[in-house]
């Protein structure tokens, strides 16, 4: 959904030649195949297998389905908690449900939660210090034709804004399910979001995943580009198209806003001078926003944020909308050239 | 814990719980009087004889839990932690300065046997729903009170809560409603209409009970049988004197958040001290054994 180049013909061209892309980290055991997967799907099944410790419950607010919960409910029953429509209750009895020992996961879209409860949110369970874990399903301008009203394009910023809170935004359907495991393993107030629709994969059940650790998915020296979601494949395409006129790009996975990977961050900044920040979010305050922030501290780098320029989305189809509102991984290349072209 | 049985007891703790407020709020030259007054019949007698729970071992797991939902009445919940052993008494004097424990909303980190954070109001009845149904779900025994003031009661996260109660039936949850009609801009029926709040809990599918929430024994006897509470989530409609025990503050929503300056406090403790003697004849020495901070440490 990130490329924009939804047609089947292009995105074979792209994955195929994803495969080529020079200075690819073999670390991470990266595999590019064309199946595309919801991210959700990812964090439905890995509930499923950590339903098997008792104390892990999951909360929703009438959104079983699609927010991949339905699985967990059926199989274990006695920890599904279902809130009705009532986002302000779903954390907060989850905070209520953290301070007798349990380890809930809050399931609603990241409209309306984080969206409707953020006060809940910092008293009850930020300040609270209470292991809670948000997420937001549905989160960008990709969930198409529902609306404006309906693509979470803040959560990463008012998430981010609050002490004790981490923001983890994955990549791709496993890169979702490690995520999960890992926010079940880590005590304290997390928020990871994801989209509605299918993506790209990229990551493998063999590529690490550590919570505030950046992953460099492909070397390079001319010029950062830093993703956080599914666009991070988008990314890697940009990448591609770069390699072709010659330019080496660096691609980074920033699956963890906060906290943000300084030393990697920093590291892209030194080799390549130039930043460009890709994330499904606004502008102001998501991975872009904290990127600047750091960086402007320690070093400041030449950076073009791509994401939601300080606007609503409307409805539409979800290529369309982010072909049209400039998170396609041609966007990506042009605005790449614009920085390569600068002196 | 020092279990108070006898009803002379009671009266007398509360009155110190009283006293201590009024020293409290003095000092801090900002908080709220009327709320902390008027339920401090209550919380003593949650404190002092109804609540299972160690001073000594705040986080021992057999404990009722107590929720403070409003908690801008926090000044009677550190009054009556104080006065049973969670903290010297003298820390009392720091309430809403830098580097205290007693921060002006409670912070539950800062503060052991605090259990949770609050200020932000009607939230504390969704967070005491989650824990009571977490226990009923093991099989525990643990009993959850959660107090709530009725000002709070306009916010749409309470009636979700109360929604969310009555769908589990956590009968092992014992709400507390401070009705003591007054809110910080004025009466809650011209603010925000409330009444006919027994026939809206009978209607939500809850257990509830109408009492006089400044009787010490209408409270004990209540509070008491809250135990064997089955069915139903209960509430208990305390009906309060805002300001209790001080003449110039009773019922006047203008004390809702403020302090007495130094001159009203100490008509405000002189008024406490002639109300004691009116009610109980001379018992000034015995009362100062209680340790009021205004004695103790001035």
């Amino acid at each position: 959904m990130v490329t924009g180049t939804r047609n089947i013909s292009n995105l074979n061209r792209y994955t195929m030649e994803l495969n080529k892309l020079k200075g690819l980290n073999n670390k991470l055991y990266l595999n590019f195949y064309h199946e595309r997967i919801p991210t959700r799907n990812g964090y439905g099944d890995a509930l499923v297998k950590l339903g098997r410790n008792k104390n892990i419950m999951v909360c929703c607010a009438d959104l079983k389905e699609s927010t991949r919960v339905q699985n967990f409910a059926e199989k274990f029953p006695k920890q599904y908690v279902e809130m009705g429509v009532a986002e302000q209750n779903l954390v907060t009895v989850a905070s209520g449900l953290s301070a007798a020992g349990k380890i809930p996961f809050v399931s609603s879209y990241a409209m309306f939660c984080p969206g409707r409860c953020w006060e809940q949110i910092r008293t009850t369970i930020c300040y609270n210090d209470r292991n809670v874990k948000i997420i937001g399903a549905h989160a960008g301008i990709s969930v198409g034709p529902d609306g404006a009203t309906h693509q979470a394009l803040e959560d990463i910023a008012i998430m981010r804004a609050l002490p004790n809170m981490i923001v983890v935004v994955p990549a791709d359907y496993e890169q979702t399910k490690k995520a999960t495991q890992a926010l079940a393993h880590f005590s304290g107030p997390a928020y990871m979001r994801f989209a509605r629709e299918k993506t790209e994969q990229m990551t493998t059940a063999k590529t690490p995943f550590t919570i505030g650790k950046a992953q460099v998915l492909k070397q390079g020296k001319d010029i950062a580009l830093i993703g956080a979601g599914p666009v991070v494949y988008g990314c890697l395409v940009a990448a591609n198209m770069l390699q072709e006129k010659g330019f080496n790009a660096l691609v980074i996975n920033c699956h963890t806003i906060k906290p943000l990977d300084h030393a990697t961050i920093l590291m892209a900044a030194k080799k390549c001078k130039k930043i460009i920040t890709v994330e499904e979010a606004q502008i102001t305050g998501g991975l872009g926003g904290a990127i600047a922030e750091f960086l402007s501290e320690v070093y400041p780098t030449k950076i073009k944020r791509v994401g939601m320029k300080d606007r609503f989305g409307e409805s539409g189809d979800p290529d369309e909308l982010l072909k049209v509102f400039g998170f396609s991984a041609e966007h990506v290349y042009k605005e790449a050239m614009k920085m390569l072209g600068e002196k | 814990m020092k279990k108070l049985n006898k009803l002379s007891d009671l009266r007398m703790m509360a009155e110190v719980i009283r006293e201590d407020i009024i020293a409290m709020l003095v000092e801090a030259k900002s908080g709220h009087s009327g709320g902390p007054l008027g339920m401090a019949d209550i919380l003593t007698a949650l404190y002092f004889n109804v609540l299972k729970h160690d001073p000594k071992k705040p986080q021992w797991e057999g404990r009722d839990r107590l929720v403070l939902s409003n908690g801008h009445i926090c000044p009677v919940q550190y009054a009556a932690m104080a006065n049973a052993g969670y903290f010297p008494k003298k820390e009392l004097l720091t309430l809403r300065k830098l580097g205290t424990r007693l921060q002006g909303h409670p912070h539950r980190t800062s503060l052991p046997g605090m259990e949770t954070t609050s200020g932000p109001l009607g939230s504390g009845l969704a967070q005491a729903a989650g824990m009571a149904y977490a226990f009923k779900l093991d099989q525990k025994k643990n009993t959850v009170f959660c107090l709530c003031s009725d000002g709070e009661q306009d916010e749409g996260n309470h009636w979700e809560a109360v929604m969310f109660a009555a769908k589990h039936k956590l009968s092992n949850l014992v709400a507390i409603t401070d009705r003591n009609y007054i809110q910080i801009d004025g009466n809650t029926e011209q603010i925000m209409p409330l009444d006919p709040l027994d026939r809206k809990y009978e209607a939500f599918n809850w257990n509830v009970k109408v009492i006089d929430g400044n009787d010490m024994v209408a409270i004990i006897n209540t509070l008491t049988k809250a135990r064997n509470n089955h069915g139903k989530p209960l509430m208990i409609i305390a009906n309060t004197i805002p300001g209790k025990g001080v003449d110039f503050m009773e019922n006047d929503y203008r004390w809702h958040g403020k302090p007495p300056q130094s001159e009203e406090a100490e008509q405000a403790l002189a008024e406490i001290h002639a109300q004691e003697v009116n009610e109980r004849g001379d018992w000034y020495k015995k009362h100062l054994k209680l340790k009021p901070i205004h004695n103790g440490t001035k």
